[in-house]
């Protein structure tokens, strides 16, 4: 017991060569990682930069897509693909909150598992199958949908549609098919999973204190969700949906062979026709002309610059929103 | 020391100061109260406000209105059923009672909207392919002999199916070892450049397909010259799975007990020591998980082969020269057409696709059932019995030490 002011011991730990090479090699991986994304962006840039240098700022604001002629932008194409995405969003944002609802809250816990991975499956099924599925099926029994909102709310000039009487049983069914509405409906489907699987995970770490609290102070299951759950899963809810965003811009072959390309703005969702920029780089890759080549990498780099911007912003609100990083036992 | 000793015999002398109840048995028979049991009105509720729903819904149908579509059927009488369901319970319960019922049924349906989707794709797609599947000279020969207007008997997906394998197999010789490294990266060296490593990965998960295929299409064929082959294909498909691995790794790594880690740090071991023998064998079925659910993303991918693999009819096994065709671009190109065959093969390459992604989900499922720690019942056997081996073990050194310390 001696009257020793207590020092304060260093903890740090020397680490070993095998450490050390380890953690190098690991650091190593990390950048790779950083590197090749750099590259991917890159490259689109320098391969751009012919086609951005002629243009100018009237890539930004032409809606016509003829590199060969010297006149292309990406006003409509850039116009069409937020469409697309933002109706897919509204019809997946329901979809998604209502099925990581039922699989955390509502489904018996036997089943819990099996429709997690359900929706797991449903994020892998290949777009050449969700794509197959709208072009050929889907779109053909929407059509009576699609009347009905363009009769009754043909006066919101979104979903206005062209070209055919109000009402009119006559009309031709092919006014209504291959539009934003129709592509929108069946990426909604393909980021569904995505965005579901984000929300379920959050609301499954929801504190049960918290749950058992509103339970005891007489809350149904509903006041329960609504009290606990959706403010706790808030940023992921919000995540979710800018991820399913982010993946929605960039959805190419579904889009494609559902849609017919034009290239002028169309604000009409209903109507036939519109276009994205991911379908027109799988429709016009193959083009000999390098110039073209160039306004084609011009265009993929805008719709990289997007992507990466929606997706950074969806990544920090969920990251805000994630707890826990180790689970202890 | 000193003080220890003490301490130790005022606990052992001091009086108890918790005093233990004494339980009486309970009196009579004692029955489990069943808690959140339906009854016969909420059965009745909700059988009730279906039919009335579907009967009022055909009435406007048939008789009162110029509607068609079963669609629109379905949408109206579900409406129909919300607002019935909705008032036969506030019949004989309160307000929230009634928000928290109706609530209910729309969290349910919007559920059943979402799997009836994905059954609908599934089923929708196989009965299409289903004229194609049927023929055994399907998956064993290829179109390079076949016409548009040739049937079903002839041509088929054979080698679509192998270019699809290679550069599948390509794409993840390239992006496991990378993802799986990156991933331990993420959870075993935290700081700030792991975390703005991990947020770029989570944007580059959701890297449009396309974009990889174009990148690709620039460097390895424009700029390299490579032209279409397998190895291009399959190294754009390896940008767009290596996130997803890489996540995957990085989630199921998490999973692992830090108890266990911990073990191994506090038996002076060091990390790469406790990452190759602790967390890594622990981990093991579910990066297997990670891996698969790679491989199932990449092998649905469509444009990126679109754009790096080219198109062929005829088998090729070399992936660095020539075309080579993959599923996803077959069931692509061949719907296009216009006579029925073509379109049915391109079902049935889509189906065959569908089939293989499944395949993989189950295998992954297998694989990735329990969580990472937990062990099957055999595993468990070998471990009691290795155990039982080391006590024996050390049983007979400690036998044979004692025989040569008497001698």
């Amino acid at each position: 017991m001696t009257a020793l002011a207590p020092v304060r011991r260093p903890l740090k730990a020397r680490l070993g060569p095998s450490d050390l090479v380890f953690r190098g090699i690991a650091r190593g991986g990390g950048a790779l990682v950083l590197v090749i994304m750099a590259m991917v962006g890159g490259f689109l840039a320098y391969r751009a930069w012919q086609a951005l240098h002629k243009a100018g700022f009237a890539f930004l604001t032409t809606q016509d897509w003829n590199p060969g002629a010297g006149t292309f932008g990406i006003a409509a194409i850039i116009v069409g693909t937020v469409l697309i995405a933002l109706t897919a969003v509204a019809v997946a944002l329901p979809l998604a909150l209502g099925g990581a609802l039922y699989i955390s809250e509502y489904a018996p816990r036997a089943v819990q598992r099996t429709l997690i991975s359900l929706i797991d499956l449903m994020a892998a099924v290949p777009s050449v199958v969700f794509g197959l599925w709208g072009w050929k099926l889907l779109q053909w029994r929407l059509i009576g949908l699609s009347r009905w909102i363009s009769d009754w709310f043909g006066w919101i000039p979104i979903f206005k549609v062209n070209g055919v009487q109000r009402h009119d049983p006559l009309a031709t069914a092919t006014v209504y098919t291959s539009s934003t509405f129709m592509a929108g409906i069946v990426v909604a489907l393909m980021v569904t999973p995505i965005a579901c699987s984000i929300m379920r995970e959050a609301f499954g770490q929801a504190p049960p204190g918290e749950r058992e609290g509103a339970y005891a102070l007489g809350a149904t299951r509903w006041g329960m969700i609504r009290s606990v759950v959706l403010p706790f899963g808030k940023g992921a809810i919000i995540g979710g949906a800018m991820l399913g965003l982010g993946r929605a811009l960039g959805e190419t072959i579904a889009v494609v062979m559902i849609i017919s390309p034009v290239f002028k703005i169309q604000p009409h969702i209903l109507q036939n026709g519109t276009s994205s920029v991911s379908s027109l780089i799988a429709l016009r890759y193959g083009e000999s002309n390098p110039f073209s080549i160039s306004a084609l990498m011009a265009a993929g780099l805008t719709l990289f610059a997007l992507t990466l911007a929606v997706n950074f912003a969806a990544a920090s609100v969920v990251a805000r929103s994630r707890s826990g990083a180790v689970s202890e036992v | 020391m000193t003080s220890l000793d003490t301490r130790d015999t005022r606990l052992t002398t001091a009086p108890p100061r918790t005093t233990i109840p004494v339980r009486t048995p309970p009196s009579g028979e004692q029955s489990r109260r069943r808690l959140g049991v339906l009854r016969t009105s909420d059965y009745l509720a909700v059988v009730g406000g279906l039919a009335a729903a579907c009967t009022m819904t055909a009435l406007l149908w048939t008789q009162f209105a110029p509607f068609t579509g079963i669609l629109g059927y379905i949408i109206t009488s579900w409406c129909l059923f919300v607002l019935i369901y909705g008032v036969l319970v506030s019949l004989d319960e309160n307000r929230p009672t009634v928000r928290d019922r109706v609530a209910a049924v729309v969290v349910h349906s919007l559920g059943a909207v979402v799997l009836a989707a994905l059954l609908w794709v599934i089923i929708y797609t196989i009965y299409k392919g289903w004229k194609a599947l049927v023929h055994v000279n399907f998956y064993t020969q290829d179109m390079s002999s076949t016409g548009p207007l040739d049937p079903l008997t002839k041509g088929g997906i054979f080698h679509a199916i192998l270019g699809t394998l290679i550069m599948v197999g390509i794409a993840l010789a390239i992006a496991m070892p990378l993802g799986i490294l990156g991933g331990i990266f993420l959870h075993e060296v935290p700081g700030p450049f792991s975390r703005f490593v991990r947020t770029v990965v989570d944007a580059m998960t959701a890297l449009p397909d396309v974009v990889a295929g174009l990148f690709i299409y620039a460097t390895l064929i424009l700029m390299l010259g490579m032209g279409f082959s397998g190895f291009a294909a399959g190294t754009a498909l390896a940008i767009t799975a290596l996130p997803i691995i890489m996540r995957a790794t990085d989630v199921v790594l998490r999973l692992v007990p830090g108890s266990l880690t911990e073990a191994s740090y506090a038996l002076g071991s060091g990390q790469w020591r406790t990452v190759r023998s602790v967390v890594l064998p622990t981990a093991r079925s579910g990066l297997a998980t990670a891996v698969i659910l790679g491989a199932a993303r990449a092998v649905g991918e469509t444009a990126p082969v679109l754009l790096t693999a080219g198109f062929t009819a005829a088998v090729n096994t070399d992936p660095f020269h020539s075309p080579m065709m993959s599923l996803p671009l077959f069931a692509y190109t061949s719907v296009q057409a216009s006579e029925p065959n073509p379109i049915a093969r391109g079902f049935g390459a889509a189906a065959t696709l569908l089939i293989l992604v499944l395949l993989l989900f189950a295998i992954a499922r297998v694989i990735g059932g329990r969580g990472p720690g937990q062990l099957t019942r055999r595993q468990r056997r070998r471990r009691a019995a290795a155990s039982q081996r080391d006590l024996k073990r050390y049983l007979a050194r400690q036998a044979a030490s004692a025989v040569e310390g008497g001698a």
